[in-house]
């Protein structure tokens, strides 16, 4: 599969947005990612190993969070996993 | 400081944009490559602001608009550059919405005052540091391009 990283993400896996992976599921795939790109680890995950919560994973056009088995999901090589922090602000406190 | 570059076509984009949806905030992505001097903006890409509760205040990207975003800025070769977002009848300096909610680091956050409907001052803050716990907002200039002319025979 292919796994989109966004911009402030690239500089930890060599400058690159895009990265191919060969996994069974979407966990599997991120644990291949991180493996191989420690330092991304702390950007995604939280010290106990929960995605961080800014951080939405989109399997094609799916949040992964309301996927059945979310995280657990099997993946085709022809997939496409998207890692998008999320945007939001404005003036109320 | 360091400078964002951005058409003056871009520019005008952003801040109209800002205009159309007072009183209330209007959001979008900035596209664009890096270069040695920062980021250089090619094109805006307007987003819906989901936050229809309370959207005079606050705003947010819904994420699989920004996965389409994303898509569409890899088939032109750019790459997000940074987001912009309006306040109305509020000065152009992130809040501490903003700041809790950026996480986008190397990416600039641009914000335009929009005062009783019409574009004010647009301020530039790149989100600097290289993780969450160290993140910072810096002003940046931002630097318009004006369209070039082409000089015609007579």
């Amino acid at each position: 599969m292919t796994i989109y990283i966004p911009t402030p993400l690239r500089s930890y896996v060599g400058g690159k947005n895009a990265v191919e992976i060969e996994a069974g599921t979407i966990a599997a795939a991120l644990a291949q990612l991180t493996e191989a790109n420690p330092e991304l680890r702390q950007h995604l995950f939280t010290g106990e190993g929960k995605v961080r919560a800014f951080v939405n994973l989109y399997l094609n056009d799916e949040d992964v969070r309301y996927l059945p088995a979310k995280e657990d999901t099997a993946v085709r090589a022809t997939d496409t996993l998207s890692i998008i922090p999320s945007i939001a602000g404005g003036t109320a406190r | 400081m360091s400078v964002l570059r951005m058409p003056r076509a871009v520019y005008d984009a952003l801040r109209v944009h800002g205009e159309e949806t007072y009183p209330h905030e209007c959001c979008g992505a900035l596209l664009g490559e890096p270069t040695a001097q920062g980021w250089r903006v090619a094109t805006a890409a307007r987003a819906g602001n989901t936050r229809t509760d309370s959207a005079h205040n606050r705003y947010q990207i819904a994420p699989v608009e920004l996965v389409k975003i994303e898509r569409e800025a890899r088939r032109q070769g750019l790459e997000i550059a940074g987001f912009y977002h309006s306040h109305p009848d509020h000065p152009a300096l992130w809040s501490a919405t903003d700041f809790a909610e950026a996480h986008w680091l190397g990416c600039c956050y641009v914000i335009t005052e929009v005062a009783q409907g019409k574009a004010a001052v647009t301020n530039s803050f790149l989100l600097a540091g290289a993780t969450e716990e160290d993140k910072r907002f810096e002003p940046q200039t931002i630097q318009v391009e004006e369209a070039r002319t082409e000089s015609r025979p007579a």
